[in-house]
């Protein structure tokens, strides 16, 4: 049966990844967000955004231990600053791949 | 003649098309040796989830069992439990319609959607959902029939991309609502940093997407609708 193990968590995980996608427009139907809640919702796009970017930054090692990606840091550090000088986005992708590919490359 | 013009999801997500196709791709390219060329097209489309996929496919690679990997993959898309309801009230319909439309949701679209002020944009929403699909299975259909010939992302930074795409959403965020954003930004990537030491893959992010709940601690962040 170890032929079919990759099929078994396609369908496992496609389905639990439609539960988790759905338990929350689910069960929530018509209602609103109760407004003792909302600033947390506000502030949800922060964390989520900052987690994202944060977890770019890392490799994970299989004994526990943190290894930065200094490619990927040096991209977006290039990109802050970009974004700190109010640069239109297509230069802040721009700057932040040229940013990584020079690294890589002299590395 | 009326004139046509592009949804405004498919507009705002271009930027990330590419990088989604070529992430979509290296899964492909990745998964073929294993799965063949069949699964990981199916996989995508019923994932629908970079991230999940790549861990759910770690872990097989390293020959992990399934339990372990479906769990690497589930708990990586454990953040969109979170998004769910917070795009839930945008969505229309009944509970069923609004399950189905939920599933549109990525980081990407998630992100794209947000108005900044704890409302999203159904039609971005769906499109750049949508959007963000067709790019990922079209990488993934890519990167399975050309195998070894498809370029490598990591050679020409493509992988940066998303990151710095998320990034510049931050910044605006930030920008707009400052002192409680920046405090729960900082909160975000300590428990990420923390969470990457202590947890298995893919946990991180959704964990750390919770330090939101830090608002609700704050005074009313500035841009509130009461």
């Amino acid at each position: 049966m170890t032929a079919e193990k990759w099929w078994v968590v396609i369908v496992v995980l496609g389905i639990a990844t439609f539960g988790i996608k759905a338990a929350g427009p689910f069960l929530m139907g018509e209602r609103d967000i109760p407004s003792r809640l909302r600033p947390a919702v506000l502030l949800l796009p922060t964390a989520l955004m900052t987690a994202l970017v944060t977890v770019a930054m890392l490799r994970p090692t299989p004994s526990g231990s943190l290894r930065v990606d200094a490619a990927q840091c040096v991209g977006l550090a290039t990109a802050a600053l970009a974004l700190l000088l109010r640069l239109p986005l297509i230069f802040v992708l721009a700057a932040a791949v040229s940013a990584t590919v020079t690294f890589r490359l002299i590395t | 003649m009326r004139e046509y013009r592009l949804p405004q999801g498919v507009v705002v997500a271009a930027p990330v098309l590419l990088p989604t196709a070529a992430l979509g791709a290296a899964f492909g390219v990745l998964a073929e040796p294993l799965m063949g060329s069949t699964a990981p097209i199916v996989m995508s489309c019923l994932v629908f989830g970079g991230s999940a996929q790549f861990a759910a496919l770690g872990v097989l690679t390293a020959g992990g069992g399934v339990t372990a990997a479906a769990l690497a993959g589930a708990l990586t898309n454990m953040r969109f439990l979170v998004t769910g309801f917070a795009v839930a009230p945008c969505l229309r319909g009944g509970r069923v319609r609004r399950a189905l439309e939920g599933q549109a949701v990525v980081d990407t679209s998630f992100a794209l959607a947000g108005r900044g002020d704890g409302t999203f944009d159904r039609g971005l929403l769906l499109w750049s959902g949508a959007t963000q699909f067709a790019a990922w299975v079209s990488g993934t259909v890519a990167g399975v029939a050309l195998a070894s010939r498809v370029p490598d992302p990591y050679a020409w930074g493509l992988d940066v991309v998303m990151p710095a795409f998320f990034l510049t959403l931050l910044v605006s965020e930030l920008r707009r609502h400052w002192v409680p954003a920046v405090t729960v930004a900082m909160f975000a990537a300590g428990i990420a940093v923390l969470a990457t030491l202590t947890l298995p893959a893919g946990a991180p992010v959704g964990v750390a997407a919770l330090a939101c709940l830090l608002g609700l601690t704050m005074n009313r962040p500035r841009d509130e609708t009461p």
